[in-house]
């Protein structure tokens, strides 16, 4: 059932550039890691969507990066203000793998928090710009940290395991060719979330594919 | 009249009925998204840019193709149990009237011709022409989608009632184009799109009242619609029905909100139901 859920704003706190937005929880699914939550940007006409972060008990906390009017307009929500949030979106990852190793870069390590959890805390890979980017990889255990220029893909093993990843599309792009069935969480403009508006489509197989359904975690193939 | 006395539909292209069907079940009626001869990659991405007051899309119109729509898209929407207005589009008055043909067999409680997407090349006929060869090939009813970009909208409608439309779909969107603002880039992956949201409810109501002046036929109005006091104003200027779009993006429960609000509003102003409220527009118009 599609119900958009009117959840308040516990708190946001500054992680680095980022900002982690903690909602109450409601009676909200947290769903699977890799999903997706359509959120209601105030003052703006179509919500955003991001992947859940944390779900601390009671709360659902997702890491937004300020970069236009929308995810500003989320990470400067007071406490107490509520949101429309839509969700769960989308599929998440798949749990069922023997040796989990977790790829993040950027805001993309926004899902590993939550991913991190519900595997057991297995070992990260996690790429920034900038040691200030980086000041986010503290919300995920065990992570070992590169900063550009040196990029994760040169800190795999050649046989990383069961990869799980988020991140800028190079870096997908280069997880994809190097580790073929690697689970790659991807990002789209999105204006509904739930396969109304085509306007996420993906280039999957040669044909376009709406990222909210097929995704956000699509396997990739070399 | 509007067929099997719809009230609330969706906007072509912002809802699929499959994967969303408790939302369809919501409106009166269920508008496809525009069926073309050949099945279609659509445009590339991005394809969706929020700006002042509203959103531009640009799809292209991806969709399966009338074949395959038939074989694997219609019997399934056909078990939600609802009316199924199909859109149609197409390249030239042929492709657009063989559509049509397909269709004509098929339980669909109407068809809507897409003459006027902004983000495809359009066929080189005229609205009217398009309605006259479809006509010939369908009994259903054929509801003309006219975009609001139409210099006379009235002569445009008296000419497509002339041609043997049974009614009309206004508005569609505007063409319209945002740039990055660090890149000075198009946003849109093809350029420039579909403006709609908020923004175009002022258009959609003066085209509305235009045509309901211009002719006889029913009007399914759309553009802007976020509320019901909205869709009460489409009906004010002549609308017998409206239809939803971009609000279903951000709200899927945006129907049976705006039909509580729009027979809220219809009674305050002592309309015991919504179409009683149609023309009722006063003043100098």
């Amino acid at each position: 059932m599609l119900t958009r859920a009117r959840l308040r704003a516990v708190a946001t706190e500054v992680v680095g550039p980022y900002t982690l937005l903690r909602l109450e929880r409601g009676g909200v699914d947290p769903g699977i890691p890799g999903q997706f939550f359509m959120l209601e940007a105030p003052g703006r006409l179509l919500p955003r969507p991001m992947s859940l972060c944390l779900a601390p008990p009671g709360e659902l906390a997702f890491l937004i990066d300020p970069i236009g009017p929308g995810t500003r307009a989320l990470c400067a929500l007071a406490p107490g203000h509520e949101i429309g949030v839509l969700g769960p979106l989308g599929n998440g990852y798949d749990l069922s793998v023997e040796r989990p190793l977790l790829v993040g870069g950027g805001i993309g390590i926004a899902p590993l928090p939550y991913l991190s959890e519900r595997l057991g805390r297995p070992r990260a890979l996690l790429g920034f710009r900038t040691e200030w980017h980086a000041e986010a990889a503290a919300l995920v255990p065990n992570a070992e940290v590169c900063i550009e220029p040196t990029l994760v893909t040169e800190l795999l093993d050649d046989d990383p395991g069961d990869v799980l990843a988020c991140g800028p599309e190079p870096m997908l792009e280069a997880l994809r060719a190097r580790v073929p069935g690697a689970q790659l969480a991807w990002e789209a403009r999105m204006a509904c979330g739930y396969g109304a508006c085509y306007g996420c489509v993906v280039d999957v197989d040669g044909h376009y594919e709406r990222l909210c359904l097929s995704g956000p975690v699509l396997r990739g193939t070399a | 009249m509007i067929p099997g006395g719809a009230l609330l539909l969706n906007a072509s292209g912002c809802l699929d009925a499959l994967e969303a069907p408790e939302v369809a079940r919501s409106l009166d009626a269920f508008v496809t998204k525009t069926i073309t001869p050949e099945p279609r990659e659509g445009n590339p991405p991005p394809r969706i840019a929020e700006v002042e007051g509203g959103m531009l899309n640009s799809i292209g119109l991806q969709g399966p193709g009338i074949d395959r729509f038939l074989v694997e898209v219609l019997p399934r929407l056909h078990q939600l149990g609802m009316p199924i207005w199909v859109s149609v589009g197409g390249f030239s008055a042929r492709e657009y009237a063989e559509t049509c043909a397909r269709l004509d067999g098929e339980a669909v409680a109407a068809i809507e011709l897409n003459l006027s997407c902004p983000n495809v090349e359009e066929a080189p006929e005229t609205a009217a022409e398009i309605v006259a060869a479809c006509r010939g090939r369908t009994g259903k009813p054929l509801f003309a989608k006219l975009s609001p970009a139409t210099l006379d909208i009235g002569g445009t409608a008296r000419a497509v009632e002339s041609a043997g439309a049974d009614g009309l779909s206004l508005v569609n969107t505007l063409r319209g184009l945002s740039l990055d603002e660090r890149t000075l880039e198009p946003r849109l992956g093809a350029g420039s799109g579909g403006y709609s949201g908020p923004a175009l409810k002022p258009v959609a109501l003066a085209c509305v009242h235009a045509c309901a002046r211009a002719t006889q036929l029913p009007i399914v109005g759309m553009g802007g619609v976020m509320t019901g006091r909205d869709a009460l104003d489409l009906i004010v200027a002549g609308a017998s029905a409206v239809a939803l779009g971009t609000v279903l993006f951000p709200d899927p429960g945006a129907p049976a909100r705006i039909r509580a609000e729009l027979e809220a509003g219809a009674a305050a102003h002592g309309f015991a139901e919504p179409l009683l409220a149609r023309g009722r527009a006063k003043g100098p118009l």
